[in-house]
């Protein structure tokens, strides 16, 4: 055994990549779930964003532009939710398994002529002299464009949610929709704009997958992240900073763990591969002892007939 | 994804009620651990099939569930097809086995392959594919190759058929580089992209220039492709796309002959309960083309090895070798013999770390 072989900063930023689609995505459950839905298709809608991300960047040669059409691609495929849940008022637990089960079969139909291909290179973004500041400087500022808005997105999340009008609707919207309602404010617009914004997310989230961490394109290669991001959102109390502390804790103990194997430590493997879902899970839950409770109307249907 | 197989099963079994009992055709199903797109070892499985429904045109009918996770959800997905009338189940991954086992014995006149285990029954085959011996020349290979003398070995489950392929690659990259070491990660998954390229990253940043899978997906290619000055081997299929660098070679299975051998057996009636372990010689196993990365005497070394192996005057286990704790176990000259082979649980000396129990 030789911990030597691990180095601390390479292990702190490729925790950073790893956690990246995790965090997307359940940021965007997140907003979804504050405004009061509950949409389970988030491993369908990243698979969706993965292939269209990687196609269009394929086509193009612009990773950039891939991501863009991963979000929209996401978006259009939570819109099929929106509808369902919104306007036909269907059960949205059914709704949002549905949503994934549909989102793996399309990406794999979609995926066909995409499979070996390589994508477009993503290159990490130059800052200059700050990458070259020893220790932060591979840490903080050797990454690229996608991470850093990943993490723009949780603080304007968050400040939006505290802060702003538009928040406060928001999760009026998710904790009474009667009331909100008869206040005048237009509940499946919201709504609707909710799961559309964590489509978007969820789409990029997937993306990252395909363009930036593996990179190509294979079937069914989000494999489960989708459903950890939906986890990860109820342990972090529906709270921005929690999501990003559990999402890096994840892609920290993942990353860690398959480093400690390489460096020979004498831990029995099976208890290093659990590690990230056993401790992740403990923090959370002992940090939501202060009782932060789910948005009062999350998963309930709602028409103003009622 | 549990529940992603349980549709797709639901759906198989709706598909083939609708279709019909075809009373003269003799329907073959196959049951596969990842999706038929995955670029490795499920994609090859279904080229076999398909080699099937080439042989034998019309008079086959063959289905397919693919995703299906290890365990007693394949148990389900098996049970479906033989209730929609498979005559021959192949079931085309190692966690399969119980399943298969359990199943069998409730439909006797239904034949079930299984891949890579060691369970038979009345009705129960086993068959898998020689790969140590493809592993014997990527060894030499890598040992020949590394300048770091690291190589890294991303394996998939603690299995003796995965066990077998680490010990034969070292044995083999020690004989021709005494200072080379192994680095093992064990991923615990056959599929899982992201996870492979992740366990190939750490490799590579933990020094390895080489870098072996036993997992299903070409992420690993793609992560070595990337950090560069590293060199891979495709893992059950040829994986072409990567090369000249890093993929330098490959194992290919090849199921299609065996497959259509067997199926034309139960049409005949002439099937009967074997223990199949091919591999070079018969054509199981396949060494893709060695690129033009690799230097041209190396070249020649693992070519004739390779031909050493397919005509039998070489086995990639012969002795003198001993185990992992220094106890013997092969007397110089001898060769392993096939039960010790196929339940191997133990390292080979020189490899550090422990088997995950």
């Amino acid at each position: 055994m030789d911990i030597s072989v691990i180095n601390p900063i390479l292990l702190v930023a490729a925790l950073m990549g790893a956690a990246t689609p995790i965090l997307l995505a359940a940021t965007g459950e997140l907003v979804v779930e504050r405004a009061g839905v509950l949409n389970l298709g988030v491993e369908g809608m990243m698979i969706i964003g993965a292939i269209c991300g990687f196609a269009v960047a394929v086509e193009t040669g612009s990773p950039l532009t891939g991501f863009v059409a991963a979000a929209i691609g996401g978006a259009a495929l939570s819109l099929v939710f929106a509808f369902l849940t919104q306007v036909t008022l269907a059960n949205q637990v059914a709704s949002g398994l549905a949503l994934t089960l549909f989102g793996l079969g399309l990406s794999a139909l979609l995926g066909q002529s995409y499979v070996g291909v390589k994508p477009p290179k993503f290159d990490d973004l130059d800052l200059g002299a700050l990458g070259e500041i020893p220790v932060l400087g591979p840490i903080l500022f050797s990454h690229d464009i996608v991470l850093y808005f990943a993490l723009a997105l949780v603080a304007a999340v968050w400040l939006v949610l505290r802060f702003t009008r538009f928040g406060l609707l928001l999760r009026a919207v998710g904790e009474n929709h009667d009331a909100a309602h008869a206040l005048g404010y237009k509940v499946v617009r919201l709504r609707v704009l909710a799961i559309m914004f964590g489509g978007a997310c969820a789409g990029v989230g997937g993306a990252y997958i395909s363009l930036v961490r593996v990179p190509q394109w294979t079937e069914g290669m989000t494999a489960g992240v989708g459903w950890i991001a939906l986890a990860l959102v109820v342990f972090a109390s529906w709270k921005p900073w929690r999501v990003l502390l559990g999402a890096y804790l994840f892609g920290g103990i993942t990353q860690l763990q398959l480093n400690l194997q390489g460096a020979g430590v004498a831990i029995p493997v099976e208890y290093l591969a659990m590690s990230p879902y056993l401790i992740t899970i403990l923090v959370l839950v002992i940090l939501s002892a202060d009782k932060s409770a789910a948005p009062a109307s999350l998963g309930r249907s709602f028409h103003a007939s009622n | 994804m549990k529940l992603t197989t349980f549709m797709t099963g639901a759906a198989v079994a709706l598909g083939l009620a609708t279709s019909g009992i075809a009373a003269d055709k003799t329907k073959v199903g196959f049951v596969y651990v990842g999706p038929v797109g995955d670029g490795g070892w499920t994609y090859e499985h279904n080229e076999g099939r398909l080699a099937v429904e080439e042989a034998f045109g019309d008079k086959v009918e063959t289905v397919f569930v693919e995703n299906v996770a290890e365990g007693p959800d394949s148990e389900r997905v098996m049970t479906q097809m033989a209730l929609n009338g498979a005559d021959l189940i192949f079931t085309t991954s190692f966690g399969y086995m119980d399943p298969t086992i359990n199943v069998a014995a409730k439909f006797p006149n239904v034949k079930f392959e299984h891949a890579t285990g060691y369970k038979t029954a009345d009705n129960v085959s086993v068959y898998s594919a020689r790969f140590y011996e493809g592993r014997a020349i990527q060894g030499h290979i890598a040992g020949k190759m590394t300048k770091s003398n690291i190589v890294g070995y991303i394996g998939s489950f603690p299995i003796p058929e995965v066990i077998r392929g680490i010990n034969s690659a070292f044995i083999h990259a020690r004989k021709v580089n005494p200072d080379v070491q192994f680095k093992i990660v064990w991923a615990y998954t056959w599929f899982d992209p992201a996870k492979e390229a992740d366990a190939a990253k750490v490799l590579i940043e933990q020094g390895a220039d080489v870098v072996l899978q036993h997992t299903d997906s070409t992420a690993p290619q793609a992560a070595a492709q990337k950090a560069g000055n590293v060199i891979t081997f495709g893992q059950a299929s040829d994986m072409a796309q990567y090369g000249p660098l890093p993929r330098v070679s490959s194992i290919i299975d090849n199921w299609a002959p065996y497959y259509i051998e067997r199926t034309k057996a139960v049409m005949d009636g002439t099937w009967t309960t074997s223990n199949r372990w091919d591999g070079i010689s018969a054509g199981m196993v396949g060494i893709g083309e060695i690129s033009s990365a690799v230097p041209a005497d190396v070249k020649a070394e693992a070519l004739a090895l390779r031909d050493a192996i397919a005509n039998g005057s070489y086995h990639p286990f012969t002795g003198p070798l001993k185990k992992q704790d220094g106890s013997d176990w092969l007397a110089a000259g001898e060769v392993a013999d096939d039960g010790t082979l196929a339940g191997m649980s133990f390292y080979v000396e020189g490899i550090e770390g422990d088997i995950p129990q």
